[in-house]
């Protein structure tokens, strides 16, 4: 199902129904790695190229690093929260620290094409197929 | 300082009671609430709101936030593996010090909203000196 936009509220509603029927899909078998560490994932498709989607709100741009090779990416980084020491804390559900977590795709990837955004706290990466895991069309005789 | 890693957890989905005239999913941002001498300091984690979908009001001493959501971005997407879904983010506090609605400032950087609700005049803790 591609997703089409009219009105913002359907569509975002149809995202959500279309998100939640493939949540816990085991589209990456038996091969992802990490499953469930932070941060946590969405893949969808675009065409033939992937695009992972991760939120990492109080993530500085500076503090990820992005690493692709063969067909697994890695994403590193640390989140940090600056405290005032002066400050009494009335709540506290934010959390800091360090990540690092590897996802190993159903396909090589060319990864000298790959792109990564980082906006408002959610990075997204493009993913293109390598060109020999590209799918063919296959002409019939 | 040891280093720590950082746990994944669920996004909290908003389950309240009654109906609401919005339909999909609502998520209650994480949130930290420091108090300095003259502020008191709201920082919700909001991934994916931009500044122009923030929406901050005080009233009668309830402080409601809400972010949307972007959901264009995932126009020609088609989700074949999910762990999180993505929806407008609200919460509500009651804020039980005298604020000064006036000077009430926000920031929001890489998906964190910061409030800033400056403490009137009347509320700023005065220090008493023991003779």
């Amino acid at each position: 199902m591609v997703i089409r936009v009219r009105d913002p509220f359907a569509t975002l509603l149809g995202l959500q129904r279309a998100m939640e029927g493939v949540m816990g899909s085991d589209w990456f078998g038996s091969r992802i790695s990490g499953s469930g560490a932070y941060p946590l994932v969405n893949v969808f498709s675009d065409g033939e190229d992937f695009v992972l989607v991760a939120e990492l709100p109080g993530v500085k741009k500076e503090d990820l690093d992005i690493q692709v090779r063969g067909d697994t990416v890695r994403i590193q980084g640390k989140k940090s929260i600056a405290d005032d020491e002066q400050a009494s804390v009335h709540r506290r559900e934010r959390a800091a620290g360090q990540f690092d977590r590897t996802l190993t795709l159903p396909a090589e990837l060319d990864a000298a094409k790959v792109s990564a955004q980082y906006r408002d706290g959610v990075l997204t990466l493009r993913l293109p197929r390598a060109e020999n895991a590209k799918p063919r069309t296959v002409t019939i005789n | 300082m040891a280093t720590q890693e950082v746990a994944a957890r669920e996004k909290r989905e908003l389950t309240e009671n009654g109906e609401r005239t919005e339909a999909g999913k609502l998520f209650s941002p994480y949130t930290d609430i420091h108090e300095t001498e003259r502020a008191v300091v709201v920082s919700m984690e909001m991934p994916g709101v931009d500044k122009e979908s923030i929406d901050i009001r005080l009233d009668k001493g309830v402080l409601t936030v809400r972010g949307t959501v972007d959901s264009a971005r995932y126009e020609t997407l088609r989700p074949i593996y999910t762990e999180f879904n993505v929806g407008n983010f609200v919460r509500t506090f009651t804020v039980s010090t005298k604020i000064d609605a006036a000077r009430i400032h926000a920031t929001v950087v890489d998906g964190v909203l910061t409030i800033e609700l400056p403490k009137a005049a009347e509320a700023v803790a005065k220090r008493i000196a023991v003779s």
